[in-house]
């Protein structure tokens, strides 16, 4: 189990996914997925070792490093590309609900069950709306957590058993703050293209009932 | 993920590519994304623990590491890497819709489609010209901005491409003016000419495919104005033909519409 399963489950979505959909699974393997495996994992790799505080106390170091990072930022980026990805399944398991119930009935109920319409257009945008409050909700996790998007060279802990104010120094600072900048622009992209996706859909949809409505009235 | 999935995904456009491109993609594969996975990486993966400043004082090493080394080598290339191959996913949508098109003016049954059936669409090479050329024309002019914006980067990150040996900081906490000793300079240096030498040979083949392209393109047009300035002529006499035939057509129709009436 690796992210080889996360990327074929995503490849299964973008059979179902409209040209916007097909772009924001584009943006997702290229620039968060591979962007994560090929250089960020490594940058956060032996970052408790390199944490180093101006004190011999034992335990020091291991308290102030858990104060200043409940959740590292790796593990916190890795979460939440699973959990973004996450909502496209519910599309998937829609349109093999529907290819279910045509053999069930051993009829021909749908035109054609991977078309977006109808019941499959509602889990759609559904799924839209979930990526996109779950990239909210870790963004705004991500400024809460860390005081902004910033990762300071020097923090200064007074925890026990500390005995005074100690000076603690992060690993690669500037290194880590790049590649969270950039975390945080490609979820910006993402959210742009899920709301794009939502207001195509509702305007393409909207039109076409209106203009059904149009028709039947006429007749 | 890896860079084996960017292998499967790219290798998809390798078939509607030039001869140029291809031997681009293979360059890209072997010299860059290959020599960074093997080799690269490893002689990098040691960087902060064996950076070594003369002095005890806790926080120093960090800092100075920091200061030298904002971004490493290694994941510059890295992104490097991913951004310019980002432009052939354009060139892949586009071969990708074009399909889609195929397949539905097949499933509709339009007599204009040719093909016998849906295999024949999916193994089907597009030839580079209408839209698709602009597409790819675009990803390559893309493709030559990104190589140019990284490699200028790294230059002005790094002062030239060397690796030096000892490097003076003076950073707080760090009490006076510290010498700190990179990890294998040598070796480091080696890899970066070699890596940026590529990236220069890569840049030369996007050049050349460029000019291929507008060469195409513009010997294409002269033809296709050559072959029209021919036909004016005929076109003239035949349309002339045409106004006369719908002149009598349209007098005998007013003459039986009179008759009719009258």
């Amino acid at each position: 189990m690796s992210w080889a399963f996360l990327r074929d489950l995503l490849s299964g979505v973008n059979k179902y996914s409209t040209g916007i959909g097909r772009i924001w699974v584009a943006v997702v393997f290229m620039f968060r997925l591979l962007v994560y495996v090929a250089a960020a994992e490594n940058i956060w790799k032996h970052e408790h070792d390199e944490f180093e505080c101006n004190i011999k106390q034992p335990g020091c170091e291991n308290v102030c490093f858990d104060h200043f990072f409940p959740v590292s930022h790796i593990r916190l980026w890795a979460l939440q590309l699973i959990m973004v990805s996450t909502p496209s399944l519910l599309v998937v398991f829609h349109v093999a609900y529907r290819k279910n119930r045509e053999k069930q009935h051993n009829q021909k109920l749908y035109k054609n069950p991977g078309k977006i319409d109808g019941g499959l257009l509602c889990t759609y945008l559904i799924s839209l709306i979930l990526k996109t409050g779950l990239e909210i909700v870790f963004l705004v996790l991500f400024y809460k957590l860390y005081n902004g998007f910033k990762i300071p060279r020097l923090v200064k802990c007074a925890i026990k058993p500390c005995p005074n104010t100690v000076d603690c120094y992060i690993s690669k600072p500037t290194e880590k703050m790049i590649f969270l900048y950039f975390l945080v622009a490609t979820s910006c992209l993402c959210i742009v293209l899920n709301l794009a996706e939502l207001s195509y859909l509702v305007f393409k949809y909207s039109i076409k009932y209106y203009l059904k409505r149009h028709v039947k009235k006429q007749q | 993920m890896d860079w084996g999935a960017l292998h499967t995904i790219l290798g998809g456009v390798n078939k509607h590519s030039t001869s140029i491109g291809k031997i681009w993609l293979t360059v890209l594969f072997i010299f860059r994304i290959m020599i960074l996975v093997v080799a690269a990486e490893k002689v990098w993966g040691d960087e902060q623990d064996d950076f070594v400043c003369n002095t005890l004082q806790p926080g120093c090493r960090n800092v100075c590491y920091d200061h030298f080394f904002p971004i490493s080598h290694i994941r510059l290339w890295a992104l490097q890497l991913i951004f310019v191959s980002t432009p052939a996913l354009l060139v892949a949508m586009h071969v990708a819709y074009r399909r889609h098109e195929k397949k539905r003016q097949f499933r509709k049954g339009d007599q204009k489609c040719d093909f016998k059936d849906i295999e024949e669409i999916r193994k089907q090479r597009f030839r580079i010209e209408g839209s698709l050329w602009w597409t790819y024309t675009g990803s390559i002019f893309f493709r030559l901005i990104f190589e140019a914006v990284f490699m200028y980067a790294f230059y002005f990150m790094y002062d030239g491409f060397r690796m030096p040996r000892l490097m003076k900081c003076n950073a707080w906490p760090c009490p006076n003016t510290v010498d700190c000793f990179v990890s294998r300079p040598t070796e480091k240096t080696v890899f970066t000419i070699f890596m940026i030498a590529v990236s220069s040979i890569c840049i030369l083949l996007n050049v050349a495919e460029l000019c291929y392209l507008l060469t195409k393109f513009f010997l294409r047009r002269s033809k296709k104005t050559g072959n029209s300035k021919q036909q004016p002529n005929h076109e003239n006499k035949e349309e002339t033909k045409q106004n006369e035939m719908n002149e009598l057509i349209s007098d005998s129709c007013q003459n039986t519409v009179i008759g009719f009436s009258s």
